[in-house]
């Protein structure tokens, strides 16, 4: 398979620009209208319409019987989510902060992702686990993890981080219609929303009609030769700025990889673009020891580790929790600067 | 520190609100009416001097100060976000003040009107909300834990705690005992229910103290109940009392005899305070969204602190000079905050690396010497220019 084929998106029509999180309610919502067993479960996504804007208009147009706003009771509404996909609904269920999991972690990953397995496949759980992750706005240690990597550990569940507004949706109307559990993680970051800093990129095309976006490809952002970026959710902004930046100023051509899917993983596009350019950086929000940065830099070395002319880079966050304060959440996040860093002592190696 | 009431989406119509609201009726504790009559209830008698009576006043009016001072220090950029205590000063103070010095609280992220009483420096608070530090204060040395954003969690480490006073015999009159705050919406968290069940069973020296402020970030009472939430405790085991949550001296009657009870061994109490947010739930909340106003200009005739005054006018034991003494008073502690969080250093880079573990650890020695050389780059490519 060549890079191109694996990766590229297909092509999508339409050139009407939304924000993420309008794109993800919009995915929603045509689900809704065309399949009735598709309904919604959180705190606060009613009138609220989601913290983060991800149901923002759902009540107004389906009602509270489909949009349901719920006790704070994370354990409870994970796990009537998984009884009612298991009686032939499809729920949408928002657990409002990844970091939340905790309270509802039983059900997440001993029931939700393994009752098809130990049924021996007699019953499927086909819910959507939405989730919004990632710092840089001042959240705290409780508030800005990305999980990912967690998530992605765990077997029995697909799990899918969309970078941008047009696979935001399709990925959402994946989700819906796949008969596994799938956790829908969102970065806060790359939503547009009007009170966090924003990206651009948080904004943009997306078609109007319900296409998806399969779960378990990547997309090369941005081709080139030099090195690989690998990456995910907010960081394929940050990367595809440094990218733009150090094409002009130095004269060096990044490839950018936006995984989008972490389960499952697209291997292949990974290896084709790193055979292609020989040189690895990962960039990830999500904590720097066994995570997502260990799985790809071991894609690589498991499978021909002689294509590398120079070790693995990555820019992570490093193994502590993400501070508050805001000098130090900015140092420990993998912005803009950290990346170049990062390319730098890639390219020096 | 965040508290989750972020994000402007568009406007739209939010749902009638239901609650009802609190007369005074037979099943509300009230000592203190709205127009600052004193009433009495035969299981709460309350003696209080006017000196303790001013004292609870000044209480009120510099809590309320240090909220309404620190909402215009987020409103101008200098605070990350902050969740304000207005309509719950007179459940706070109260509460707070019927503790001794060797109880312990433990709050969510609203109490700032408790860590006034047990003595902690609003600007510890601002440091914690500016995004300075991690909220560096000693629990210990206040009678005053960490506070708590995910919803419910410290019900149950106030249970643990409290099960070790009973271990250590901290019991009767010198005894210890824990209070621990909370929301209307906690109490559909499993874990609170969970701390319940365990304070219950192990007739730990705890007082769950909740202040009903009749929402859940837009989620209103009747989404977390459907009975009154001081009636759930009787199914737990053991008794429920609600207080009018705006009337301080209730607060402070009802708090002192379940603390009093847990010191003597008599187990757990639950406490519905019955109040409401004046505000938003945050400072990035926007409440016109989902609550009705009417809703808030009814409220606004029960004010805590209004009642207090019109008391201490009613009965002469307040004049004048000492309204005006008390108001100087805020307005100088609004100052000092002020200042305080203006001022405060913005901590060190590398600073990200303490405190992970309780002893250095190799692979975060090594994530820091990489870090500073990273950093050190910077320095150079400045002098090089
Ligand atoms: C486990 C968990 N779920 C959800 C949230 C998001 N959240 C923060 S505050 C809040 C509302 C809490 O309402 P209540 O308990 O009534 O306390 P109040 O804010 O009214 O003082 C919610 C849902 C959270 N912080 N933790
Ligand atoms: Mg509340």
């Amino acid at each position: 398979m060549s890079v191109t084929d694996s990766a590229t998106a297909p092509p999508r029509g339409g050139v009407r620009r939304l924000t993420t999180a309008r794109a993800v309610a919009e995915g929603i919502a045509q689900e809704m209208e065309r399949d009735p067993r598709v309904f919604v479960l959180g705190e606060d996504i009613g009138a609220y319409g989601g913290i983060f804007g991800a149901t923002g208009g759902l009540l107004e147009k389906f009602g509270p019987g489909r949009v349901r706003d719920t006790p704070i009771s994370e354990t409870a509404f994970i796990g009537l989510g998984i009884g009612a996909a298991v009686e032939g609904m499809r729920p949408i269920v928002e657990l409002m902060f990844a970091d939340f999991f905790g309270v509802a972690m039983d059900q997440i990953y001993n029931h939700m992702a393994k009752i098809h397995y130990e049924s021996g496949g007699n019953v499927r759980v086909p819910m959507v686990l939405m989730t919004a992750t990632g710092g840089g706005y001042g959240d705290a240690e409780q508030h800005s993890q990305c999980l990912w990597g967690t998530f992605a550990h765990l077997p029995g569940m697909k799990v899918v981080v969309p970078s941008n507004p047009a696979d935001a949706k399709g990925l959402m109307i994946s989700a819906i219609r796949d008969e596994n559990p799938v956790v829908y993680m969102f970065h806060k970051g790359v939503m547009g929303l009007p009170w966090m800093a924003k990206n651009p990129r948080a904004i943009g095309p997306v078609p109007q009609s319900g296409d998806e976006v399969p779960i378990g490809r990547a997309a090369v952002a941005r081709e080139g030769t030099d090195a690989t970026v690998v990456t995910l959710s907010l960081s394929v902004h940050h990367a595809l700025d440094v990218a733009e930046q150090m094409a002009e100023a130095d004269g060096i051509s990044l490839e950018v990889i936006d995984l989008r899917s972490l389960v499952p993983l697209d291997r292949q596009t990974i290896m084709s673009s790193v055979a292609k350019t020989g040189r690895l950086l990962i960039v990830d929000e999500d904590y720097q020891s066994f995570g997502v940065s260990g799985e790809v830099a071991a894609t690589v070395a498991e499978t021909d580790p002689g294509m590398l002319r120079a070790p693995v880079v990555r820019v992570a966050v490093p193994d502590v929790p993400i501070p508050y304060a805001r000098p130090l959440e900015r140092a420990v996040l993998p912005g803009p600067d950290r990346i170049r860093d990062g390319v730098h002592r890639l390219l020096k190696a | 520190m965040a508290v989750d009431g972020y994000g402007a989406a568009t406007a739209v119509p939010g749902p009638a609100s239901l609650q009802g609201q609190a007369g005074s009726s037979p099943e509300l504790v009230q000592l203190l009416t709205p127009e600052g009559e004193r009433v009495t209830h035969p299981d709460y008698p309350l003696e209080l001097t006017a000196e303790e009576v001013k004292a609870l006043y000044r209480d009120l009016v510099l809590v309320r100060r240090i909220d309404t001072e620190s909402i215009a220090l987020q409103r101008q950029g200098e605070l990350g976000i902050w969740a304000s205590l207005l309509g719950q000063e007179a459940a706070q103070v109260g509460s707070g003040r019927a503790l001794g010095p060797h109880d312990m609280a433990f709050p969510t992220y609203r109490e700032h009107g408790v860590a006034w009483c047990r003595g902690l420096d609003p600007v510890k608070l601002l440091e914690l909300f500016r995004g300075v530090s991690h909220g560096g204060w000693d629990p210990a040395e206040h009678g005053f834990h960490l506070y708590t954003i995910v919803i419910g969690a410290q019900t149950l480490h106030a249970t643990g705690y409290a099960m070790g006073i009973q271990r250590d015999g901290a019991v009767g009159e010198d005894g210890q005992a824990v209070i621990v705050y909370f929301g209307d919406g906690a109490t559909s968290q499993g874990d609170v229910n969970e701390a319940f069940i365990w304070a219950s069973v192990f007739n730990a020296p705890v007082v769950f103290f909740c202040q009903n402020n009749q929402w859940a970030i837009s989620e209103p009472l009747e989404r977390q109940s459907r009975i009154p939430l001081y009636q759930r405790a009787r199914g737990f085991g053991f008794p429920g009392i609600r207080v009018d949550g705006n009337d301080v001296f209730a607060c402070l009657a009802v708090t002192r005899k379940a603390m009093q009870a847990a010191r003597d061994g008599q187990g757990p109490t639950f406490i519905e305070a019955f109040t409401y947010r004046m505000g938003a739930h945050t400072t990035t909340d926007d409440p016109t969204r989902y609550r009705l106003a009417s809703e808030l200009e009814a409220w606004k005739l029960k004010d805590p602190l209004e009642r207090v005054k019109a008391y201490l006018v009613r009965t002469g034991a307040a004049d004048q000079a000492f309204f005006e003494g008390v108001d100087e008073e805020a307005t100088v502690l609004g100052k000092r905050v002020r200042t305080a969080c203006q001022t405060m250093p913005d901590p060190q880079p590398l600073a990200i690396f303490d405190n992970v573990y309780a002893e250095p650890n190799a692979l975060l020695e090594a994530e820091r010497a990489q870090f500073a050389a990273y950093l050190d780059s910077f320095a150079s490519e400045e002098v090089a220019q």
